[in-house]
């Protein structure tokens, strides 16, 4: 059996069939073709399936692709605009937050919510966001710097 | 030896080159690779430890829709796995890529199901039907060697693969029988799993046309992966497969290995004439990836009365898992007994090694491997002797430091190595500076008295990097040569190609080995390209582990550099009519002394090594060569670190309120990645000394299967880190440089361990076993208190 789905990723519109049991982030990866999204655990845990659903973070492999039935996605593909890095990404290009770069673009999206909700956060209020977000490299500190860093840079626009 | 003289961006934190593709979601790891047909593997296994098995029925998995085969042992026409490193008299268990007869851990793969779609295939790997007939298991490696434990193998009594030993066991026994003071202390360094944050993956294509086998895996060493798999497994020449780990998220060891999964996927896309991709569940990361440490370990150090150390005894039970993963059995062995002598002069050590096969997931290196446990059992006892001695702990350490040799003459240690140079002191110093040690010990004593528990701890370490040489590693048992590979071709544009057999998944050599070519030639980054990871584009290379890219892969590039520039120097001379002697290289040009205006720049010089119009006589065209870097030794990173916890008496709650670690990695290219580097091995040291436990039930069910159940280290229960260095250059290879891939994890570990032992202090507490979580010092405290 499968199901109708669209969405809209990225700015773009998508129309699929699909089976009820498909992940969402499976749908992002393998239908669509947008690998940026990873699958690290695929329970719930690492974050680095993390995409934006509705204004959400949300980690993708915890949806069904049926459940997110006419949403309104961003993935780590759809953040530089016009060929701009973010200055989320920017931020962790510039502190070296990120060594094998598996968890970071579900990290990225993780920030992009805290600093929605955070535009000044303190160190404790970053480390507490991204408590969801596992990263076996970098042991977070230039994490948490790159967060300053585009936090700065956005609040100085 | 030549030395690199480069002074602009050797040592500069230069951004990372790769981080574009990785912010932006384009990079390509395994997991993207998608081929035309491409078919999809789950495999079937072991829900138990130990067990016979006594039929595999596959027929009704054939039956469920989009299932395209199933395959069992009985199918599969491959060799076992092999392991590439053997000591004395091991015995070395055979290690089929799908179990047959019998199945000796949870996870071990049973059969395979390949599918349409990976839904399908996960369909129709729950409709085979296996019978098992379940027997004890045993995953203890010190209850694995009683009589009367389960028995994995017939022809391995008592479980047991192996006995080693190094040093000197008279001289030792001498030494314990003089000493003023002997403080034992038994300990476990508890199991760990890797958990690189990318799962393994692995696409194989066989194209029946050709008889080429292209592998996509998840690998820190493509050429090691094809040798094994190609001479040892599927038995095909190594010029018919082609092994490519491109992006790859993370390694930490787990990487290095050759695993069942790739050799079931290379060989069912040859025998269905369709590419099979398999990428791991994280669950099955947990079951089947090589796990870490498992030490049971007595240790006894000697004192005098001045407090000198005079002699170290160990005697460990090594849990190897039930078969013997790629390079097992030189983690418990060669990268630990020599490593027993840490930073301190100790006259006299004997170690003792049990390898010991459990019904458990196969050990092997996990970053540090070997040197790990080594260091944690030396500072957890030094720390354990400065209590019984009634020292401070910092100051029994600098007693007993080995004095600085930096002149090039090695430091002979009892267990074999020679340190390649080293001055631990100022390490020490800083670091206790850097983290207010006085102050500290203050206000652990102010606390104290009003129910805080704050705890400092310390540790001196040693690691070894880059191991080396390839003959002294092939006299003690090894498979493989511990070179590197490094390849330079220049474009006639002047625009350089490097081949490295380095490999990187999250190390940066793209920038690292870029900022060093870029140096020695005077040209810009942007002019230099770092090829690695694919086995039909790069020289055999021996990959990533051991923190020997930069030691030993740098050093065969700039080997490759000095003979493209050696080769430069004579055209630029013919075509300026000027003696070699005469010419100077700089900022990317070759001029005469004396008179700057008459030069020829590295483009010019490479243009004309390939349109050969003018060349010097007998001279052939192009410009580009290959070096194969041996160094003569190990190098030796050294260092200091300190950890300031509280510990919540009432819950039992640890709190790591500041960490500093003050390395010596000798010459550092880029000082941002070191510092990246250390951060992380930081967090996972930290992971082992407080959270961190593959547990596994006494009689083999891994308890730890998940991320809810196995706790890694998460960015709220972290602080910043302060870093510092100290530089000791490295006399064994030409860059100086020393390695920094594992320092972190290595000296982490033990000074968080020692941190939280020390705010017990008052509780009479002496040790717990790692990790130190809440539920066991609440247990420790609860028990102090009655
Ligand atoms: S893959 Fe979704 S949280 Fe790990
Ligand atoms: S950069 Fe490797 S997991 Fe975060």
């Amino acid at each position: 059996m499968t199901l109708p789905v669209k969405m809209t990723i990225n700015g773009t519109n998508y129309r699929h069939e699909v089976e009820p049991r498909m992940l969402l982030v499976h749908y992002i990866r393998e239908v669509v073709g947008l690998t940026g999204t990873h699958v690290g655990c695929d329970t719930s845990q690492c974050g680095a399936c993390t995409i934006i659903l509705n204004g959400q973070a949300v980690k993708a492999c915890n949806v069904f692709a049926v459940q997110a039935d006419g949403a309104q996605i961003m993935t780590i593909e759809g953040l530089a605009k016009n060929g701009q890095l973010h200055p989320i990404q920017e931020g962790f290009w510039e502190k070296h937050g990120l060594q094998c770069g598996f968890c970071t673009p579900g990290m990225i999206m993780a920030v992009y919510q805290l600093l929605e909700r955070y535009p000044k956060p303190t160190e404790a209020q970053i480390r507490h966001q991204l408590e969801g977000n596992l990263c076996r490299c970098t042991g977070y500190h230039n994490i948490v710097k790159a967060v300053q860093y585009a936090a700065e840079k956005m609040a100085g626009r | 030896m030549a030395t690199a003289t480069g002074t602009r961006l050797f040592g500069a934190p230069e951004k990372r080159r790769e981080d574009p593709r990785f912010i932006t979601g384009r990079g390509q790891y395994v997991d993207d690779v998608k081929l035309p047909g491409m078919t999809h593997a789950a495999f079937v296994r072991s829900p138990h430890a130990h067990a016979r098995l006594k039929r595999v029925d596959a027929a009704p998995a054939r039956a469920v829709p989009g299932v395209v085969a199933v395959y069992t042992a009985l199918d599969l026409k491959v060799g076992a796995l092999p392991c590439g490193w053997m000591l004395p008299n091991i015995k070395v268990p055979p290690r089929p890529a799908l179990a047959s007869g019998k199945v000796r851990y949870v996870g071990e793969p049973v059969a395979v199901v390949v599918g349409e779609t990976a839904y399908a295939a996960k369909d129709g790997a729950e409709a085979v039907r296996v019978e098992y007939e379940a027997l004890p298991g045993v995953s203890d490696p010190r209850k694995a060697h009683d009589k009367g434990a389960p028995q994995l193998f017939d022809d391995i009594p008592q479980n047991q693969c192996f006995y080693w030993t190094i040093g000197d066991k008279t001289a030792t026994e001498a030494a314990f029988k003089s000493a003023a003071k002997v403080v034992a202390q038994p300990l476990r360094n508890q199991r760990l799993i890797p958990n690189a944050i990318e799962p393994r993956a692995c696409v194989a294509s066989y194209a029946p046309g050709t008889g080429d086998l292209t592998l996509w895996v998840t690998s820190q060493n493509p050429h090691v992966h094809r040798l094994l798999m190609a001479a040892f497994i599927l038995g095909i020449p190594e010029t018919k497969m082609r092994v490519i780990a491109p992006d790859v998220g993370g390694g930490f060891g787990s990487k290095i290995f050759v695993y069942n999964e790739e050799v079931v996927a290379a060989w069912a896309s040859k025998a269905l004439a369709r590419p099979v991709k398999w990428t791991a569940e994280r669950r099955e990361s947990f079951l089947n990836d090589a796990h870490g440490r498992d030490h049971v370990t007595e240790v006894e150090m000697a004192f005098d009365r001045g407090g000198k150390i005079t002699g170290l005894r160990v005697k460990t039970h090594a849990n190897l898992g039930a078969y013997l993963s790629t390079f097992a059995p030189l983690i418990p062995s060669y990268l630990y007994g020599p490593l027993l002598s840490g930073v301190y002069r100790i006259p006299a050590i004997f170690c003792e090694v049990w390898g010991m096969l459990t019904t458990t997931a196969p050990v092997d290196a996990y970053r540090g491997a070997g040197r790990p446990e080594a260091t944690y059992l030396l500072e957890r006892t030094m720390d354990r002797a400065a209590d019984d001695l009634g020292v401070d702990p910092a100051e029994l350490r600098r007693q007993n430091l080995i004095l600085p040799f930096t002149s090039g003459t090695p430091y002979q240690t009892p267990v074999a190595f020679a340190y390649d140079s080293g001055n631990y002191e100022p390490a020490l110093n800083r670091a206790l500076e850097l983290s207010g040690y006085a102050k500290a010990r203050r206000e652990q004593e102010e606390g104290r008295k009003r129910g805080r528990y704050i705890g400092i701890g310390v540790s001196t370490y040693i690691e070894a990097c880059g191991p080396a040489p390839s003959a002294v590693a092939g006299s003690l048992g090894a498979g493989a040569g511990l070179w590197e590979s490094g390849q330079v071709r220049v474009h006639p544009t002047g625009a350089v190609t490097v081949y490295t057999g380095s490999h990187s998944h999250g190390q940066g050599h793209e920038t690292t080995f870029a900022q060093l070519v870029a140096d020695q030639l005077g040209i810009p980054m942007a002019q230099v390209e770092i090829v690695h990871g694919d086995t039909a584009q790069i020289p055999f290379g021996m990959g990533t582990y051991g923190s020997r890219s930069a030691c030993v892969g740098g050093s065969a590039i700039l080997m490759s550099l000095d003979k493209v520039k050696a080769k430069g120097r004579k055209i630029a001379a013919h075509l300026l009519e000027a003696n070699e002697q005469d010419l100077v290289f700089e900022g990317g040009k070759w001029s005469v002394k004396g008179s700057p205006g008459k030069a020829k720049t590295w483009g010019e010089v490479s243009l004309m090594a390939y349109l050969a119009h003018n060349l010097p006589q007998g001279m052939e065209p192009g410009l580009e060569a290959t070096s194969f870097f041996d160094p003569p030794n190990f190098t030796f990173p050294f260092g200091a670190h300190v950890a300031v916890v509280e510990v919540d008496a009432e819950t039992g709650q640890t709190k790591l309120l500041k960490y500093v670690a003050v390395d010596d990695v000798g010459r550092v290219i880029n000082p941002m990645i070191v510092d990246g580097m250390v951060h992380g091995g930081i967090a996972q040291g930290v992971g082992q000394a407080l959270w961190e436990h593959g547990v596994y039930s006494d009689d083999g069910q891994l308890l730890a299967a998940t991320m809810m159940d196995y706790a890694l280290p998460k960015a709220d229960q972290l602080p910043s880190y302060e870093t510092e260095r100290t530089v000791t250059p490295s006399p064994v290879n030409p860059l100086g440089i020393k390695g920094a891939g594992e320092t972190g994890t290595i000296a982490a570990t033990p000074t968080v361990a020692n941190a939280v032992i020390d705010a017990l202090a008052p509780f009479g507490i002496a040790h717990i076993d790692m990790p130190l979580t809440p539920d066991k010092i609440w247990k420790a405290v609860t028990a102090a208190r009655k």
